[in-house]
């Protein structure tokens, strides 16, 4: 999923400085999951942001709304019932979402409320980890289901790199170096062997670096 | 100029009973402070953030939580779930650069004890000594 953080409260607070009636819109998808973004973050934020103008020595009025998703056109128009309620939506979604409303809503004003981070998951209750980096062009059937473009700081093809001491890595102790784990886990499959196929120049034309990306499917277009 | 504090004190069903069996009469007797009211609930981990950043928007100066003992809750992981949400709201508070301190977590355990009394002494102490709410502070100079 993708994993956000909420931004700093301050940020937030001189972002919404020019307007009175706030509405600050939920994400119920990856952000609900990752508790960046959801129906309760709202619920927490709004307070906040109240407190934090009237610090300010102003009062600000905050619609609490939420969406199924602010990725797909369909949920985006739910956004009408709020329609003269507001001066202003900060969403709550990931980047998709304040993009996606400013696509299809152009002359409603719309602002981040998070920092959108990586696509990861829960490593543990409280703690998210990145282990795909969306690069368009997938090898972790080389690599034992391990991705190096992620998780590996120098994204190595043909790794571990002269850093990798005890299974860790150079930038950080509390890292693992993938690529040993790359290994571990071949070899453990007993697949050790694919170690010494050497991966070839990588086109990375499909991680973004040719433009913005877009997939077509014909058979769903209409 | 004189301040009279206004704090909110959330404190579980097992931790304030016996407490409030005293009556509020007996409880200033015993030195608990008149600036502080009592909310009870079930169990502090039932508390939202958005339950106690509301009292700090009703005009709260200082706002704190008593639950269980860390690891002796009686609904296990209640007041350590609490003190989570103490913990962040301090984070949110430092944020809008206004004293963490406003917020605190205390433990205690079950029954009519002193510590129960000490918190809020030490709240009333703490508040009387950061002065007003810098939420109601700028909100009154405004008008």
């Amino acid at each position: 999923m993708i994993i956000a953080e909420r931004k700093p409260l301050a940020e937030l607070v001189e972002m919404i400085k020019d307007y009175d009636r706030i509405l600050l819109l939920a994400c119920k998808g990856c952000v609900s999951v990752c508790s960046a973004g959801g129906e309760r973050e709202v619920e927490n934020l709004a307070p906040l942001l109240r407190l934090g103008c009237k610090k300010m020595g102003r009062e600000v009025t905050i619609i609490e709304g939420a969406l199924v998703r602010q990725c797909d056109r369909e949920y985006i128009d739910a956004i009408d019932r709020w329609d003269g309620e507001y001066d202003a939506i900060l969403s709550m979604a990931c980047g998709v979402g304040v993009n996606f409303i400013a696509n299809l809503r152009p002359m409603t004003r719309v602002y981040p409320a998070v920092n959108t981070s990586f696509f990861g998951g829960s490593a543990e209750q409280g703690i998210w980890a990145e282990q795909c980096a969306g690069c368009g062009n997938c090898i972790l059937h080389l690599t034992g289901g391990l991705c190096p473009i992620a998780r590996c700081a120098k994204s190595l093809m043909n790794g571990p790199c002269g850093g990798s001491q005890d299974g860790r890595c150079e930038i950080h102790r509390d890292v693992p170096c993938i690529w040993a784990e790359i290994h571990d886990r071949l070899e453990r499959l007993g697949r050790k062997d694919d170690m010494n196929l050497i991966a070839p120049i990588r086109d990375w034309s499909t991680a973004g670096h040719g433009g913005p990306r877009k997939v077509v499917r014909d058979d769903l277009t209409i | 100029m004189s301040f009279t504090p206004n704090i909110q004190a959330f404190c579980c069903h097992y931790t304030s009973q016996q407490t409030l069996a005293e009556g509020r009469e007996a409880m200033l007797e015993e030195g608990f402070p008149a600036t502080v009211t009592i909310n009870r609930v079930t169990c502090t981990g039932k508390l939202k953030v958005s339950t106690l950043l509301a009292a700090f928007e009703e005009g709260a100066d200082g706002v704190y939580v008593v639950g269980c003992p860390l690891d002796g809750c009686h609904n296990l992981m209640g007041s350590q779930r609490a003190a989570k949400r103490v913990g962040a709201i301090k984070k949110a508070l430092a944020e809008l650069e206004v004293e963490p301190e406003r917020i605190e977590m205390f433990h205690a355990p079950r029954g009519f004890h002193p510590e129960f009394i000490d918190a809020a002494r030490q709240m009333d102490e703490t508040i009387r000594r950061l002065g007003p709410s810098p939420f109601k502070e700028a909100a009154a100079g405004n008008e």
